[in-house]
């Protein structure tokens, strides 16, 4: 079962959760062709305090480890998508924050996770704490016939993924087949969102340019503490929600003021996710689970 | 030395305007001096006029900062020391966000500010 879904196992963990989004081309392909699924979780913000918009800041990231480990089918991986801790001027301080965010996602029963930084995390010292840490800010695996791209577009401080990188990133996919199946993670969004938010790279068009010709592209990322969805062209993003405060709807309101705690729908607009991979390519379907499940 | 770089610029804005043939015929651009900080543009709001051009003027008191706003596609580093500068004529009547788009510490989130354009 660790290597697949059958349906009625998919539709039974689906139904624990919120929506499933089924998206990609392929919709109309059987549950019973899923190969695999994987976990994100996002913006975890670990040293963040902020009673007014959560009072349980230590507590949110345990309750999202415990749902995953609870659940019914363990995941082929699990990846955090950036901003593991709040950002700190103190470099001391940082890496107290990325030792105890490290202590915590221990916790995890699944051996296979992935890190990525987010700003928080990285632009004040380009990601040298981080990566004392956790290695590279970017890498690829391969995985069931899926090549995965994890970009770094929070090490600098601009927001820029940089030649260097995108260099790199030209010839990985200069190896790839124009038919592979490639899933992108990246912090920021790699379009411009809400450039009034701070919600775009400044290069990640550079990035988008790259990865269009490839057939069968989906970026996943973070940072907007939100679902979203949005497609360039026939490369579709999706954010994730945040483990630490839910954001407003781009353009929602004047500014990105988080939202308030609710005491009455604690945890509400806080969760995280798991993609299934699904066949043909590049159908992948979504499910978003609130923090309240654990 | 801020004595000499404002009389550079403004020989440099005169060659400018000279070299174009029409230094008569422009209006005068209006000079906003902007300072960001730790973490807040002052001044926080800017009132300008659709159709008036105008030079934004930008120092920091600390860190390096930058200032975005995407709605006129305009954007500088602003650098420990240094002064930037961009010209720039409002073409557009509303209210615009200009945000520091350089992560500059807790509190880079909040750094924003508003451009008021009337007519």
């Amino acid at each position: 079962m660790r290597n697949g879904l059958d349906r009625r196992s998919f539709l039974k963990l689906a139904g624990l959760g919120g929506a499933v989004l089924v998206t990609g081309v392929g919709r109309s392909a059987s549950a019973a062709e899923e190969t695999f699924f994987f976990v994100q979780l996002s913006d975890t913000h670990w040293g963040f305090q902020g009673p007014v918009v959560n009072p349980d800041p230590r507590g949110t990231l345990p309750k999202a480890i415990a749902a995953v480990n609870a659940l019914p089918l363990e995941p082929d991986f699990v990846i955090f998508t950036g901003d593991l801790t709040h950002t700190t001027d103190d470099p001391g301080e940082r890496r107290k924050r990325l030792t105890e965010f490290r202590e915590q996602a221990r916790a995890l029963k699944n051996p296979n996770v992935r890190y990525m930084a987010g700003e928080h995390d990285a632009s004040l010292d380009r990601g040298e704490a981080w990566k004392e840490f956790f290695g590279k800010t970017y890498y690829t695996f391969d995985h069931k016939g899926v090549h995965f791209v994890c970009l770094d577009n929070v090490s600098d401080p601009a927001a820029r993924i940089g030649d260097e990188q995108l260099d790199w990133l030209r010839d990985d996919l200069a190896r790839q087949d124009k038919d592979a199946r490639i899933v992108v993670f990246t912090h920021r969004p790699l379009f411009d969102l809400m450039p009034q938010w701070d919600w775009a790279t400044r290069d990640g068009a550079r990035a988008i340019e790259l990865l269009m010709p490839f057939r069968h592209v989906t970026v996943f990322y973070g940072h907007i503490h939100q679902e979203h969805h949005h497609a360039t062209a026939h490369i579709e993003h999706h954010s994730a929600q945040s483990l630490i405060f839910p954001l407003p709807a781009p353009g929602s309101q004047p500014t990105r003021e988080p939202i308030r705690w609710d005491a009455a729908q604690p945890y509400r607009g806080l969760g995280y996710r798991e993609v299934a991979a699904k066949n043909p390519p590049p159908a992948y379907a979504i499910t978003e689970f609130p923090v309240r499940r654990a | 030395m801020l004595i000499e770089r404002r009389r550079l610029f403004g020989m440099f804005g005169a060659a400018a305007l000279a070299a174009c043939g029409i230094a008569g015929a422009q209006p005068k651009e209006r000079l906003i001096r902007i300072t960001a900080r730790k973490f807040a543009f002052l001044p926080g709001e800017i009132t300008l006029k659709k159709g008036a051009p105008v030079i934004l003027e930008f120092v920091t008191a600390d860190v390096v900062m930058g200032f975005n706003a995407p709605d006129f596609k305009l954007r500088a580093d602003i650098l420990p020391g240094e002064t930037a500068r961009l010209r720039f004529t409002p073409d557009k009547v509303g209210t615009f966000t200009f945000l520091c788009d350089i992560f500059c510490g807790d509190g880079h989130e909040g750094m924003s500010g508003t451009m008021k354009v009337v007519a």
